[in-house]
């Protein structure tokens, strides 16, 4: 493996590098539509069946079936800017998904979700999924957006934290007693 | 605050201002000695802290390069991140959850009590509990620790709730808000807690005790301390009697200077610190320095730990309010019918969404991983730490050939559980995951150690100096004015939180190194 100097965030849960601010890049001409046409997005490297692929993954990956597809395609956008100042990650990703289509014959997009699964786990060890994988991982659920959906709430403290919002609002199961839980004072 | 030069030769160097170097620094400063505190990290304030779990770690954590090996699966999940510590003014002190326990009589004498254990490298505290007890009243009024000096406990959030329905239909005993250095009322100039929810991204409120702005501003209007930031030690220096002539350290553009050193105390945390010694071999101390022993760097614990997490019909929204303030002490007793020698605590925990992503289960992916996520808001956590057993084997070692910016070699961080470690989290597993059962959870999950926040031992004290680093000061047994005065010194872990004992060394450690000065000593 190769070997860095420190990590930044996004570097902390996967191997490989992220697209280094002002790194030139030209966009691809490419697009990811939404497929209701609610949402695009310009792609700078990749091409759109990669990009296409690479949204699917991250719908089998990490699967919230009431998350709409714009929040996994900010999966695709990261993914796709780190590329462009990055040949061997964008080679990773495009190789990576030739070779998805390539293993059961069928294009993986156009597989069954228990194949599509099949093809994953088989995979799930290599640095391709890994790489999509950590970025998931590290990006939609980083996405204040997405926050809303799982309930959580992100900064507290320009609302003064929670101590007059409801830190202690659970009622459904039986109080502390004041010694093992005393009033705010 | 003070200006010493360079050639200086009567002031004490600390290296590194989290719990041990911070405290130690500022008791020198009160008793009327200079203090040059080196800091490898920037200073940041309550202001600056971030409510943003990714923003904040690249903020303070401690992530210049390093190595892992051992069958430990953080080595696996987090290769290059075997420690969640701090690089900043404060050190891990800003990062704490504040809980602050002491050490309970019979583990300063684990090898007394639990006697010879296989695979294990136990040895007595050379100090006990009856020596520590003044030093711990001081600590706890100085940190402002809840449920001591008259100060009420904090107020229990949602997920404590929950960890009390639990534990008490279980049938434990003691469970309540903890002893936890947060203000529950303002105290000492700062405020008391607003229940904001980020205690581990640096506490925005200034009710938890940090180092940053208790310890370190009390040290600067003594005019005795010079606070330098940004400033690496790359070696300790001995002079031709053998003592410690001043310390070789890097600034923030990266030139190196030599600061001269009446004494120098090292508080860089348990891996920075024996990598330091490590770093400062030389021809008369070819395998580092104070290391007769070759003790220097082993006996690395970090504590035995694990979370159980469990989801509910019913929302929970435990990442409101004091991360850490819920325990259940039941388990924390020495009683080998449980399978394994020590005991563990169980403590509150809550992750934002982002790191419980990261954390719940490394590397887990599918719809078993989302379906618990999905349930985010409706889950309770709490966090199991207990006493490791100290393995020769488990170590803090330089990396063979990997070397960081300034060229030196990068410690690597060995580590296996013992068996007894293993035993334990097993117990504490199913025990954590009974509360919440009993609480009506839907669901429970054993979620496996995150990268180590309580890293101890890695040069111990010892009675003996063929057993050890240090003498129950603190002082290395090699090099008279060399002191270790961090959780390194520890001799073994004890399953309470470590930080409330690191400041009582410390503060113990000044009390002693004044003393020595008196009388010439030092």
């Amino acid at each position: 493996m190769k070997k860095k100097t420190g990590m930044n965030r996004r570097q902390f849960l996967h191997t490989g590098g992220v697209a280094a601010a002002g790194v030139a890049a030209v966009a691809s001409g490419a697009v990811l539509v939404a497929p209701d046409g609610a949402w695009a997005l310009q792609l700078k490297t990749l091409d759109e069946h990669t990009a296409q692929t690479l949204l699917g993954m991250a719908r089998q990956i990490y699967p919230h079936d009431t998350l709409a597809d714009m929040y996994y395609a900010g999966v695709v956008e990261n993914l796709d800017g780190a590329a462009a100042g990055d040949k061997d990650l964008a080679k990773l990703l495009s190789g990576g998904v030739a070779d998805l289509d390539k293993a059961k014959g069928v294009k993986w997009l156009d597989l069954s979700d228990g194949y599509q699964l099949e093809v994953l786990t088989a995979i799930q060890d290599g640095a391709f999924f890994q790489k999509v994988r950590g970025t998931i991982v590290v990006t939609l659920y980083n996405n204040p957006l997405v926050w809303r959906h799982f309930g959580y709430e992100g900064a507290s403290y320009e609302f003064g934290g929670y101590i007059n919002r409801g830190f202690d609002d659970l009622a459904w199961l039986e109080q502390p007693s004041e010694d093992a839980s005393p009033k705010a004072g | 605050m003070a200006k010493i030069s360079m050639s200086d030769s009567s002031a004490v160097v600390v290296i590194g201002s989290g719990a041990g170097g911070g405290t130690l620094a500022n008791e020198l400063c009160q008793k009327g000695i200079k203090v040059i505190l080196l800091e490898a990290g920037g200073r940041e304030s309550p202001e600056s802290f971030q409510n943003d779990e990714w923003g904040s770690f690249g903020q303070i954590s401690w992530l210049d390069k390093r190595t892992t090996s051992g069958s430990w699966r953080v080595a696996k999940d987090f290769g290059g991140l075997p420690a969640w510590i701090c690089k900043t003014v404060g050190g891990s002190t800003t990062h704490w959850a504040g809980a602050s326990l002491r050490l309970q009589d019979h583990e300063f004498k684990a090898q007394s009590t639990y006697g010879d254990v296989a695979g294990a490298n136990l040895l007595d505290w050379p100090v006990t509990l009856k020596d520590l007890e003044p030093y711990y009243a001081k600590a706890e009024d100085k940190m402002g620790t809840t449920r001591t000096n008259g100060i009420p406990g904090l107020p229990g959030n949602n997920n404590f709730k929950v960890m009390y329905a639990g534990a008490k239909r279980l049938g434990y005993k003691n469970v309540h808000t903890g002893n936890m250095s947060i203000n529950s009322r303002p105290r000492h100039g700062r405020d008391a807690c607003w229940q904001i929810g980020f205690c581990f991204q640096g506490c925005k409120s200034g009710a938890k005790w940090s180092t940053l702005y208790t310890e370190i501003p009390a040290a600067e209007a003594t005019g005795n301390l010079d606070l330098r930031t940004q400033a690496q030690v790359l070696q300790i220096q001995t002079g031709a009697d053998g003592k410690a002539s001043g310390v070789l350290y890097a600034d923030k553009d990266g030139n190196q200077h030599v600061q001269k050193a009446r004494a120098v105390c090292v508080a860089g945390n348990s891996i920075e610190t024996p990598r330091l010694l490590l770093n400062s071999a030389n021809a008369s101390s070819p395998d580092g320095l104070a290391n007769s022993s070759v003790q220097v760097g082993r006996n690395y614990m970090r504590h035995m730990t694990g979370s159980v997490y469990a989801t509910f019909d019913r929302p929970v929204n435990f990442y409101r309010g004091t991360t850490m303030a819920g325990i259940i002490t039941d388990e924390s007793r020495h009683d080998t019918s449980r399978g394994f020698v020590g005991g563990y605590e169980m403590e509150t925990l809550a992750l934002g969404l982002p790191f419980m992503a990261a954390f719940l289960n490394p590397g887990a992916w599918g719809r078993d991983f989302t379906a618990a996520m999905d349930m985010y808001d409706h889950m309770a956590g709490m966090w199991l730490v207990g006493e490791d057993m100290p393995r020769e084997t488990n170590a803090i070692s330089l990396h063979a050939n990997e070397k960081d910016q300034f060229g030196l070699p990068v410690p690597n961080v060995h580590f296996d559980d013992h068996a007894n470690d293993v035993a334990m989290r097993s117990h504490a597993f199913k025990q954590g995951s009974a509360v919440y059962e009993a609480a009506g959870a839907l669901r429970t999950i054993e979620t496996p150690p995150y990268p180590s926040t309580h890293n101890l031992g890695t040069c111990r004290m010892s009675a003996k100096a063929s057993d050890g680093v240090c003498n129950g000061f603190g002082q290395t047994h090699d090099v008279g004015n060399l002191f270790i005065s961090d959780g390194s010194q520890f001799t073994t872990g004890g399953a309470e939180n470590p930080t409330l004992t690191i400041v009582t060394l410390a503060i113990r450690q000044a009390d002693y190194m004044a003393e020595q000065m008196t009388k010439g000593a030092l």
